[in-house]
């Protein structure tokens, strides 16, 4: 702060960084909230009442409950698991099922959801038809298409959220907090109990909290394992109703006000995991890195692999298999012989419109998307954690605001906001899906590029400034430098969720702005199970190779270029 | 009478040896360190006393009894070596309160209630954290974590107590305080000290006796005003307290310093060789007048210097002075006068310790 | 010549006032030491001079020209002021030749003489063969290096430092004060050096300020002339241990005050107070190597002590001892120790001589 000219320029960058956030973030929500409760102008909650109390509604509240409930209670018991198996056992191949354990975050769970109802949906899934040619029963003994296996599909892919949080607070815990207890007298069974468990506690519940929170926002595997047989949960209800009533204002009230059930119980589910969060902060971090209480697991090594392998085998590799060898039947329903098989639906992929144009939709939406949330980020952390502003705690504020938000909350808001209500109509244009995702994305932005500004230490600019460079010369020359990393990390962690994402732009799309997870879901819905499987294979394709670029690319990034001479 | 007990105890990291064949006995009621350098193997020795590592060949017993044998085939687990810790990172548990925290090891030993509300009572008292019963961890500092740690260590009142650089993690001021606290405790309740530390001035402060190790091997045992005045070899001698080596040329019996010519020297031993290094303590040298120290003593040296530089430390003044092409450190308190900066001077060192030259 | 001067310099942080109308000289060319505990404003100091901080008022000039007052202030990048920070701030991503050519590319000279200036730098810190390192590559005393030759490169007549050595082991703070003590008189640079580490301070200092935690400077001298005459409790005990022995003043003679101690004689202080001290009370002081201890009372002016403890620190042997009630710290060399057969065990009596002893009235204030 050193003269006039500077103190304009900082205050300059501070109303243009709120503004951006008013109206991409701020603005959706007001409407919501308006919407939801104030009808012909008056505030009405007796409206709002009623629609709640309607029974078809009611089920939906009831069903997201429940599922939320039954996917957190099983994703913790298999994550803490095999986060337990990983971090406190002597099982072999640690590493490997470590990296295997997590690929389930890579997967999109409607995808998965579609394989699993190709192998066991009541009708024709193929494992069914194999167990009942085997043992002879009637009726299918599985079907998938039910609460039930929409809860463990879920797990399926969401375990990875507690597991990666217990894991690494197992694996960072100061080993001497179990050796003290250890040489105090107890034995290996009294300090888990007492000790390992209450102290990683705060982990597995704040694990548990976020696959709560993301199973009541989700889209993808209730609507294709629950829609046709009726089971709706809030997301696939606010769908349906639009899409029945051909985006009627009704429904679109109706779907705010579910949209608001949501948003009340994510903003008490992130409350309670802060609370957690710096609750549990205990110092249990250890400074030098040494080896923790491992258990011998002797007999039990063998069974225990082979239990973590058979998991890997079921929930990652059976359904990409799946996926795969579908999307090469000539049609749904044959069995899997090579004469069954052809490249054909693969090929067409590229040739019909319909998924070209997914693809190339969703390729240019999720990479403009992450570019400019990446920019729009970096300059307002900058904000928030380098500026001395009055006024920035608004910028935290509007800026944390979106992360407690589902993708069907943000494109609601979305909707209300840009169709002509401000003059601006982008309705069925790729430009409502873009403002969207830069609305979904833009709180992790925030959050990611403040914590890689913050390691950029203080002192470092200013030893640029003492060396003779002015303010802009030491951002370019010093601060840039430090963050880009984290700058491209948090590129690519938006770039490739929004590429297979299906939540939110399936509500917004319009009969050119298909999205790619839209195209497999439409293709779905129109009973076109090859189809959607042959795109889904390639957009498998296409992620995998996205994240091993990205993963080759970020290593290469982390060492630093060190000539030899001298 | 000897309360811990190591025979030839050896341990082996892939194909480093950790520890190599390290005999020890410890007296009860002594406070014995390991001091030595990082990486020196006192830290692996202390931890398989408590039995966090096994020993790969060798003896460990206590008060007679074996915890430990490679013969015997034996290894008693850490929970029933009834040993009290206490560690560098306090180990103290976030989410108990200080009571729950001392209490633990009485409980696990299912004492009674009653036993274990006066043990804890007592050593809280003892380490002064009486008002601080029901606080957590978190809401104290770091020299209070430690007192926690030390009250959940005596509440069972061990016979032995193992300490793994214990004031490491605190300030000067507080590590000062805290070292006599220790010394304190031991008195009170009669245990014997294993302490392991990277700081000399903190092992000699503390200790009735000490191992100094390097790389795996015991190099000295002894008091710590022996292990001080009488190194055993060039290593104790270079890694405690401060000293100085002096580059020697010599010719039957009579030592030569490059470019110093009034060098008088008392003789050196016979089998060193033709050239060796004079070594002293820059605490053990005077400044003597223009015509002292012709009559060298055995053991002793003066020769002609100037004064490089002179600091000012407070309570002593460091001199570096040059002879020849040998830089000398010297140590004067502030009252006993010495030359100024760029003066010529002449010096006696007291005493030399003479080592081969590499 | 280019003086370094505060003048009623004051700065405040909301409603803490940290600095008031502070004054403060150093000379072209000499070694200033800025010594008090932590958080008690001498950072600000070293940050108002490198203009990361304005003053709220008062004036910061150097040869006379004022580069910073409540209206005005030079940005830092105008200053030409070398800065050492703490925590080094040696840039990750350049290695210690871009480091240290960085200021010099600022200043867009002519590469030829970047290059030949930062090899100079190097060679001057003892880095050659480093160049082309990383940071992560140096240890903690190379990182200082890089820091201290970029500050030097370009030859800057004023130098800030903020404690430097404060993240290194011991003996590598012992050699790096000797290099930076080195490299000033070679360099001739003005240094201000700010710490709470008093022995650094006593050891590099042409010049020494003690400030207290309110901010004000409490004494101004050369290392010898703070040590060893301190105008206040609180600069004595700042600097080493105290070994403050309260007395009471009868008859123009002080003798050792102590708590209700029945029946014993209490104890006269061989030397008188100075004559301008009139207090009836107050504290002697000295330091723990101006105690000799003796093995009798006999010797000359010795007190009858008892020792309760004897630690030897390596070089030296402390001496926990009572004198009259009161616990003092006497200190020896460990040779002359052993020489003198002075290895005293615990509880024995010894004799007790003051030397060197400062006299400190009721206000604290130092009376000679």
């Amino acid at each position: 702060m050193n003269g006039g000219k500077k103190f304009n320029t900082a205050n300059l960058v501070l109303v243009f960084s709120i503004l951006v956030l008013v109206v991409v973030v701020a603005v959706p929500v007001i409407l919501i909230f308006i919407t939801a409760f104030f009808e012909n102008g008056k505030f009405n909650l007796a409206g709002v009442m009623k629609i709640l109390s309607d029974p078809d509604t009611y089920q939906a509240l009831l069903n997201s409950v429940i599922i939320a409930s039954g996917v957190t209670l099983v994703s913790t018991v298999i994550g803490t698991f095999f986060a337990w198996l990983i971090a406190r056992t002597d099982l072999p191949f640690k590493k490997v099922m470590k990296a295997l354990f997590l690929v389930p975050f890579m997967l999109p769970s409607f995808i998965g959801a579609l394989a699993w109802k190709v192998l066991l949906s009541s009708r024709a899934g193929y494992i069914n038809k194999l167990l009942m040619a085997v043992f002879g029963f009637q009726k299918a003994p599985i079907d998938i298409m039910s609460l039930g296996g929409i809860i463990a599909i879920e797990s399926m892919y969401l375990f990875p959220f507690v597991f990666l949080q217990v894991a690494g607070a197992l694996e960072r815990m100061d080993p001497t907090l179990e050796e003290s207890a250890r040489i105090s007298g107890a034995g290996l069974g009294t300090i888990t109990r007492k000790i390992t468990l209450p102290l990683v506690m705060p982990s597995i519940l704040s694990g548990a909290l976020l696959v709560a929170l993301y199973s009541l926002s989700h889209f993808g595997v209730p609507s294709i394992l629950g829609t046709e047989k009726g089971i709706y949960n809030i997301p696939t209800k606010i769908y349906e109703r639009i899409y029945a009533s051909g985006g009627s204002f009704g429904a679109i009230r109706v779907g705010t006000i579910l949209s608001m059930i949501l948003v009340i119980a994510a903003a008490l589910i992130l409350k309670l995991q802060d609370v957690l969060l710096k609750k549990g902060q205990y110092q249990i971090i250890a400074g030098k890195s040494m080896r923790p209480v491992v258990l011998k697991l002797r007999g039990l090594k063998i069974p225990l692999l082979i239990v973590s392998i058979v998991y890997i085998a079921i929930t990652v590799v059976l359904p990409t298999v799946t996926i795969f060898m579908v999307g090469g039947l000539k049609t749904y329903g044959l069995p899997f012989a090579l004469t069954n098989m052809t490249w054909d639906n693969y090929l067409k992929i590229f040739q019909w419109r319909m998924t070209k144009d997914a693809i190339w939709n969703s390729l240019y939406l999720s990479l403009g998307a992450a570019f400019v949330t990446m920019l729009a980020g970096t300059m307002i952390s900058y904000v928030i954690v380098k500026m001395k502003v009055k006024g920035k705690f608004l910028l935290q504020f509007l800026g944390v605001l979106p992360f407690s938000l589902p993708g069907t909350v943000i494109a609601l808001g979305v909707i209300l906001t840009w169709s002509g209500r401000f003059g601006i109509n982008l309705y069925n244009t790729p430009w409502i899906i873009f403002v969207a995702y830069i609305a979904r994305y833009m709180a992790f932005s925030i959050k990611s590029n403040s914590a890689s500004l913050s390691q950029v230490s203080d002192s470092l600019e200013e030893a640029s400034r003492a060396c003779g460079a002015t303010h802009w010369q030491s951002l370019k020359n010093i601060v840039l430098p430090l963050i880009k990393p984290g700058m491209i990390s948090a590129f690519f962690l938006i770039f490739l969720p929004a590429l297979r994402e299906l939540t939110t732009s399936v509500l917004l799309y319009g009969p050119t702005t298909r999205t790619i997870g839209v195209a497999i879901y439409a293709l779905n819905e129109d009973g076109e199970t090859v189809r959607a499987a042959a795109l889904a294979s390639v957009a498998l394709l296409i992620i995998f190779m996205g994240e091993a670029i990205i993963r080759k690319f970020l290593a290469q990034l982390d060492k630093p270029r060190a000539k030899v001479e001298e | 009478m000897t309360q811990l007990k190591l025979m030839d105890v050896t341990k082996r990291f892939g194909d480093v040896i950790a520890v190599n064949r390290l005999n020890l006995d410890v007296e009860k009621g002594e406070c014995f360190s390991f001091l030595g350098p990082s990486g020196c193997g006192k830290t692996t020795t202390l931890r398989m006393i408590a039995g966090f590592e096994d020993l790969d060949e060798g003896e460990l017993s206590v008060d007679g009894k074996v915890f430990s044998s490679s013969y015997k085939r034996y290894y008693l687990p850490p929970e029933h070596r009834d040993f009290g810790m206490v560690f560098q990172a306090f180990a103290v548990w976030p989410h108990l309160t200080v009571r729950d925290n001392v209490a633990f090891p009485l409980q696990i030993r299912k004492r009674p209630k009653q036993e274990i509300a006066e043990r804890v009572k007592m050593a809280l008292q003892s380490t002064g954290l009486t008002h601080r019963e029901e606080s957590y961890p978190g809401k104290l500092s770091g020299g209070e974590q430690q007192r926690i740690a030390l009250a959940r260590a005596i509440a069972i009142n061990p016979k032995v107590m193992l300490l793994d650089e214990p004031l490491s993690n605190l300030d000067a001021k507080l590590r000062e305080e805290m070292r006599f606290e220790i010394k304190d405790l031991q008195k009170k309740f009669d245990f014997t000290i294993i302490y392991v530390t990277h700081d000399q001035a903190e092992a000699m402060a503390l200790s009735d006796r000490m191992l100094v190790m390097d790389r795996g091997v015991v190099q000295q045992v002894g008091k710590p005003l022996d292990v001080y005045n009488k190194p055993a070899n060039k290593f104790i001698f270079s890694f405690i307290g401060l000293s100085n080596f002096i580059p020697v040329a010599l010719s039957g019996g009579k030592a030569r310093i490059e470019g110093v010519a009034d060098v008088v020297c008392g003789a050196a031993p016979m089998d060193i060789g033709s050239k060796a290094l004079m070594a002293c303590r820059p605490s053990d040298i005077d400044f003597i007048g223009a015509g002292e120290g012709d009559m060298a003593e055995a053991g002793a040296a003066s020769m002609g210097a100037r004064v490089a530089r002179r600091t000012y430390l407070g309570d002593i003044i460091d001199y570096k002075i040059v002879a020849g092409n040998s830089e000398i450190r010297v140590q004067k308190p502030r009252h006993a006068k010495g030359p100024a900066e760029g003066e010529p001077c002449r010096i006696r060192i007291n005493r030399i310790l003479w080592y081969p030259a590499e | 010549m280019a003086d370094l001067q505060l003048s009623g310099v004051s700065k405040s942080y909301g409603t803490r006032k940290v600095l008031d109308g502070l004054d403060l000289t150093i000379k072209s060319g000499e070694c200033f030491t800025l010594l008090g505990p932590s958080g008690c404003g001498k950072t600000v100091i070293l940050r108002l001079i490198a203009g990361f901080e304005t003053p709220d008022d008062g004036v910061v000039s150097i040869g006379g020209k004022v580069i910073a007052d409540a209206k005005h202030s030079l940005p830092p990048e105008d200053r030409h002021i070398g800065v050492v920070f703490q925590d080094y701030a040696v840039w990750p991503h350049k290695t210690v030749h871009e480091n240290i050519a960085y200021p010099l590319e600022i200043a867009k000279m002519p590469a030829e003489k970047i290059s030949k200036d930062v090899r100079k730098a190097i060679e001057q810190v003892g880095l050659k063969g480093l160049a082309n390192r990383y940071p992560y590559q140096l240890s903690g005393g190379q990182q200082q290096r890089v820091a201290l030759a970029r500050a030097l490169v370009t030859t800057p007549t004023v130098m800030l430092l903020d404690e430097p050595l404060t993240n290194l082991d011991a003996n590598l703070r012992e050699e790096m004060r000797f290099e930076i003590k080195e490299l000033q008189r070679k360099t001739g640079t003005t240094i201000f050096y700010v710490t709470h580490d008093q022995e650094v301070a006593l050891a590099i200092s042409d010049h020494m300020a003690i400030m207290d935690e309110e901010g004000r400077i409490r004494q101004i001298g050369t290392p010898d002339q703070v040590y060893e005459q301190p105008n206040s409790e609180f600069v004595h005990q700042f600097l080493g241990i105290p070994n403050y022995i309260p007395f009471a003043v009868r008859d123009g003679v002080a003798y050792i005050a102590y708590g209700a101690e029945a029946g014993i004689a209490p104890i006269r202080i061989p030397e008188v107070p100075p004559a301008g001290f009139h207090d009836k009370a107050g504290k002697a002081a000295c330091r723990p190597m101006d105690i000799f201890i003796e093995k009798t009372t006999e010797a000359r002016d010795a007190l009858p002590a008892k020792v309760l403890r004897l630690s030897l620190l390596g070089p030296i042997i402390d001496y926990l001892i009572e004198v009259g009630g009161i616990q003092l710290r006497a200190q020896m060399q460990t040779e002359e120790a052993v020489a003198r057969d002075m290895i005293i065990e615990e509880g024995r009596p010894c004799g007790a001589r003051f030397t060197n002893l400062k006299w400190f009235g009721v206000n604290g204030e130092a009376v000679r």
